[in-house]
């Protein structure tokens, strides 16, 4: 049954690994973005300082799992620093320029020849998740009657989920506390800000940390779910999709990234299965002169990036997003 | 001396202490003259330059302002006013210049630290926190919150009793300045002239000791005008020096206690309102020193002859 197929195909793309990652990359963006307002275009370049640092501990240093998670994330807060001493005592979109291209130095950095019997090169990393297969409690295949995974598919979302959810409560507790209104505070005019007695930089670096923090644990996660890491992983469009996700679930909303993932990667699935289920065969629903079977699979991309748009002209607050705030743009 | 920001217990604005007449006393005594020497300065400024490219924009050589009186700047545009204010605040970093606010150098202090010693400013545009609602524009002005370090944020029982207390003290400020029915709304969606109520209520929270209003009327209706003059007077009955920017001159007659008077970047006069607003000095540096004057033909011919030779002379030197 096609219909079936495609529904069970897209929750299973929906609430699995890969939603996990751009879920952790959005909640990252989000309390950059959302809630300090800083145009951070790099997370992809955070994403690969975790992901590339976890594996080449295990795999070419020949050092213990956690030793790599702790370079990861240590290593994600010097990027932070990095990046922010310079750029966040000006304006906004300096940021914005300085963390893409920072993103794409790493990406290139870590891929290059020069550096290939540390990074793979190319091809990247593999066999480091070892310590995290072994901690697998999940033995035979997890079946929940419309979606099934492997068992290390289902440890991998088992165990994001989990760091999800613990992520969303740290950042609910954050932004219901004075320290989270300071953020919004910036978000709003930091010059304001500033004239009350907050030292703006340094709780605008502090939003940077945190949520590079959790662009490295995405990192870690697109590493364990491909079992390999390499430069693809974390090129500039995981950036643009992690903003999408947080644009559809709604930024500056706890829970705006986590459904915007999920509603984002059960789009796009649903969007390729569909056109693949009209065009595929040799007497396609669809027929070849409207589209032929290479050209539906791109159409997920056109489809969304249309809904997008219209999501921005329709509903800019996103899924969660209060219409009231937005009313107050318009003055 | 922190100042008492609880509501008065009659309701009204305006509490008379007697403070305004202290002031005009403490200064009666200082000659009308740039720069003049106060009896209490709480700040005291030298040799003030900022420079943007070949224009100097502010070049104070000395100001004092008297300790628990209302100072107002004022001046043509372009004088230099809300750039010496940057200047004193920290908000921007002048080319030469040291001064002191309570006896303590704030030259090379960042904005935050400024506010954190009592000196607290507002804007001329006005910047309220326009997705916060007005409750929690006012509580992010509280200094010294414990729940404002990341350690201890995500922990509420470290900072709800003071955010409870600061929420007690908002409440009351926002009571005096007429603000309470809109407390939860967002403060994007009040008018003009309540963001300016909202931003004065604000800068109260920090809890200042000298507070700085860059132009508190304008775009205010007139009939909030009144209270805002009101507010303001009673920020110098509450034991705050208020020192202001402001080119409604009504407003600077009715409340300043003394005036200093900026053009191109100087400090041209000061004196109490009537003296100031009578001097020649400002005068002209408002108008134009040959306002008066009436240019006969002769008269006219004159400059005109001086003009071309001094093209002449030019042109000679430059071969």
């Amino acid at each position: 049954m096609d219909i079936l197929n495609l529904l069970s195909g897209s929750l299973q793309q929906a609430l699995g690994p890969t939603a996990v990652v751009y879920a952790l990359a959005a909640i990252g963006l989000n309390v950059q973005f959302g809630y300090t307002g800083l145009l951070n275009f790099g997370q992809a370049g955070f994403m690969a300082i975790g992901g590339y640092f976890m594996a080449a501990s295990v795999a070419t240093w020949g050092l213990s799992f956690w030793v790599g998670i702790a370079l990861g994330l240590g290593l994600s807060v010097v990027l932070a620093l990095l990046l922010g001493i310079p750029t966040l005592r000006l304006r906004a979109d300096y940021l914005a320029i300085v963390t893409i291209a920072a993103a794409e130095i790493i990406r290139q950095t870590l891929g290059s020849v020069t550096l290939l019997k540390w990074f793979g090169g190319q091809d990247g990393l593999i066999n480091f998740q070892r310590t995290f297969v072994e901690m697998n409690p999940f033995s035979s295949r997890v079946d929940l009657g419309i979606v099934a995974w492997r068992p290390f598919d289902f440890w991998l979302l088992f165990s994001g989920w989990i760091l999800v959810a613990i992520g969303v409560v740290v950042v609910w507790l954050l932004m219901r506390s004075p320290w989270g209104r300071v953020l919004k505070g910036i978000r709003e005019d930091e010059d304001a800000v500033r004239s009350l007695g907050k030292n703006v930089y340094s709780y605008k670096m502090q939003s940077l940390i945190i949520g590079g923090l959790f662009g490295a644990v995405a990192g870690f996660y697109v590493a364990l779910q491909h079992t390999n890491m390499n430069p693809t992983w974390v090129a500039t469009d995981t950036t643009f999709f992690a903003y999408t996700v947080l644009l559809l679930g709604g930024a500056a909303r706890v829970l705006g990234p986590v459904v915007g993932s999920i509603v984002f990667w059960f789009l796009i699935t649903f969007l390729d299965l569909f056109f693949g289920i009209l065009t595929r065969g040799a007497d396609p629903f669809m027929p070849e002169w409207i589209m032929t079977n290479q050209q539906a699979s791109l159409m997920r991309l056109i489809i969304m990036g249309l809904a997008l748009m219209l999501l921005m002209i329709f509903r800019p607050q996103g899924i969660f997003g209060d219409r009231r705030e937005l009313a107050i743009d318009a003055r | 001396m922190p100042a008492d920001t609880t509501a008065p217990a009659s309701g009204s604005e305006y509490v008379d202490r007697g403070r305004a007449a202290e002031a005009r006393k403490a200064l009666a005594s200082v000659e009308h003259e740039p720069g003049a020497p106060k009896p209490d300065p709480i700040v005291v400024a030298d040799e003030v330059t900022r420079q943007f490219g070949g224009l100097k924009a502010v070049d104070v050589a000395h100001v004092e302002i008297q300790r628990g009186a209302i100072t107002a700047l004022i001046g043509p545009n372009g004088a230099g006013k809300t750039t010496f204010f940057n200047l004193l605040t920290g908000f921007d970093r002048p080319n030469t210049g040291r001064w002191t606010f309570n006896g303590k150098s704030l030259a090379g202090m960042s904005a935050y630290k400024v506010a954190r010693l009592g000196m607290v400013r507002t804007f001329q545009l006005t910047k309220v926190l326009a997705k916060l609602t007005v409750i929690e524009n006012m509580r992010i002005g509280a200094t010294g919150q414990s729940g404002e370090s990341l350690a201890r944020a995500m922990f509420p029982f470290f900072w709800r009793a003071q955010e409870k207390a600061n929420t007690e003290r908002a409440g009351a400020i926002l009571q005096r300045f007429k603000l309470d029915a809109k407390r939860d709304d967002f403060a994007g969606s009040l008018s003009g002239g309540q963001r300016k109520l909202l931003e004065m209520a604000r800068a109260l929270m920090v809890e200042p000791e000298l507070i700085m209003l860059d132009e508190p009327m304008a775009g205010v209706n007139p009939a909030l005008k009144q209270s805002l003059l009101g507010h303001v007077k009673s920020l110098r009955e509450d034991g705050m020096t208020v020192f202001f920017v402001e080119h409604d001159m009504d407003m600077v007659r009715d409340i300043s206690d003394w005036v200093i008077v900026m053009a191109q970047g100087q400090v041209i006069a000061e004196g109490p309102p009537d003296s100031v607003m009578a001097d020649q000095r400002v005068i002209d540096a408002y108008l134009g020193s040959h306002h008066d004057q009436v240019l006969d033909f002769e008269e006219e011919e004159k400059i005109l002859q001086e003009a071309q030779e001094e093209h002449v002379k030019n042109e000679e030197e430059a071969q």
